[in-house]
């Protein structure tokens, strides 16, 4: 049996319908993920310790466990204690909070390296803890972090395909129905591969190009 | 109490299997890693082109694909591997890929001056490896070198995927034959867990051990 170009152009509306959920399922879970991430990061900074060692041992809990366990996890287990939630939520939701574990990491990074004066003149302006945030950290921490988030986006998209073992037709699953009905593999399964590594070569790409603009307009300061 | 103890004996043969994965998959990596990093410090770019299109495949598209990939593709053109071969071979090429750039920029970090003086002494490319360079890049590559074999670790559930019988694909049994999803899927999580913790002390115990000689160098002066 050998490559049949009639019967990958047959299958590949099917698989472009699979990338349209992909994509969705990867957008609503950065959101979430990029949320949770600096709930995370904040409260890893908290000085309560009632709140920093929970989520801190949460964090590396999530940090240290399989992605796909996790997804089977919040599929099976939620609905057993009443949280009934549809395959494509649970996914997004497993996928945001693994992401967002990691991405707490980076926040924690970006905002420590905020200079002590920034936070000195906040205080010394009287600015409201809210504000203190919104307007002098946070800006100021955010940008340096894009390129290492947006590399853990990639990651997300690329696990996003584990969402097809609970039956959300995504890109994985429906080249695996393709292949489960018609017992070939190879045109569906190879064009998944070219469709995963051009999305996410060129969001690479698209990474490095901000990180040196990025580098280029530290230099020019 | 009888059920008990056969359910826990069916986990702990997955969690054998799972450890052999890791064990053997990590050997892959280490090689694919070293080979394709030296290769891609090589000026002809002749040389670097195949491991450079190796990497970067295998970069670009989730692991899970390429496990359907290997499993039911390669039968077509006449290779058929078993599904414990197929997810060695590719999990170990997976995180060896990523182990490339590791590899790869931290022999390129070692300094030039340290390349110079074994010319001066006329040493071999090999003496120049074994007792110069590597020792020297070792200690840099560990630490992401350890996030990389929890990350390895993580990726054998997808084994389970095709019928690999794991950890996972085990704790999928208990939960269909007992209906105790959570106590199932939760075992699992915590056996993850524990072996992640494990394989960071393990790499801890390693740095500490790659810098000590170092220090013996330096004290040696």
């Amino acid at each position: 049996m050998s490559w049949d170009w009639d019967f990958a152009w047959e299958v590949f509306p099917v698989l472009l319908e699979g990338l349209r959920v992909t994509l969705w399922a990867t957008t609503l879970a950065t959101i979430l993920a990029l949320v949770v991430g600096l709930i995370f990061a904040m409260a890893k900074r908290s000085p309560n310790a009632f709140i920093r060692l929970p989520i801190n041992g949460f964090v590396e809990f999530i940090r240290r466990t399989p992605i796909l366990v996790q997804i089977y996890f919040i599929y099976f287990v939620l609905p057993e204690v009443g949280i009934l939630l549809p395959g494509f939520a649970s996914g997004v939701i497993a996928l945001g909070l693994h992401t967002g574990s990691y991405m707490s990491e980076v926040y924690r990074a970006g905002i420590e390296s905020v200079p002590r004066g920034q936070w000195e003149a906040a205080r010394a302006l009287n600015y409201t803890k809210l504000d203190m945030w919104r307007r002098i950290i946070l800006p100021q921490a955010i940008p340096p972090m894009v390129p290492a988030l947006g590399n853990y986006v990639i990651f997300m998209f690329k696990d996003s395909s584990l969402l097809s073992i609970i039956a959300v037709p995504e890109l994985m699953s429906m080249a695996r129905n393709i292949g489960n009905d018609t017992y070939r593999y190879l045109e569906p399964m190879t064009l998944v591969a070219g469709l995963y590594f051009a999305m996410s070569v060129s969001a690479a790409w698209f990474v490095r190009w901000i990180e040196e603009r990025r580098d280029k307009r530290k230099l020019s300061v | 109490m009888d059920d008990l103890t056969v359910y826990g004996l069916l986990l702990l043969q997955g969690a054998w299997v799972t450890a052999k994965i890791t064990a053997v998959a990590s050997v892959v990596a280490v090689f694919v890693a070293f080979t394709t990093g030296i290769l891609r410090l090589s000026p002809n770019i002749l040389v670097r082109i195949l491991p450079t299109t190796f990497v970067e495949i295998f970069r670009g598209t989730p692991c899970y694909v390429q496990l359907f990939w290997v499993f039911f593709s390669l039968p077509l053109v006449g290779i058929s591997l078993d599904a414990f071969t197929v997810s060695v071979l590719v999990l170990g090429s997976n995180v060896g890929s990523y182990g490339s750039e590791v590899v790869r920029s931290s022999l390129a970090g070692v300094a030039r001056t340290q390349y110079e003086a074994t010319v001066a002494l006329n040493y071999t490319p090999w003496q120049r490896f074994r007792h110069v360079t590597f020792p020297q890049a070792l200690i840099t590559m560990l630490p992401p070198a350890g996030n990389l074999f929890i990350d390895l670790l993580k990726l054998t559930p997808l084994t389970s995927l095709i019928t690999v019988s794991d950890l996972t694909y085990n704790a999928i049994i208990v939960r269909q034959q007992t209906g105790n999803t959570a106590l199932a899927l939760g075992a699992i999580m915590i056996g993850y867990f524990l072996f992640s913790t494990f394989i960071v002390w393990c790499i801890r115990c390693l740095e500490r051990r790659a810098s000590r000689g170092m220090d013996v160098g330096v004290n040696a002066r």
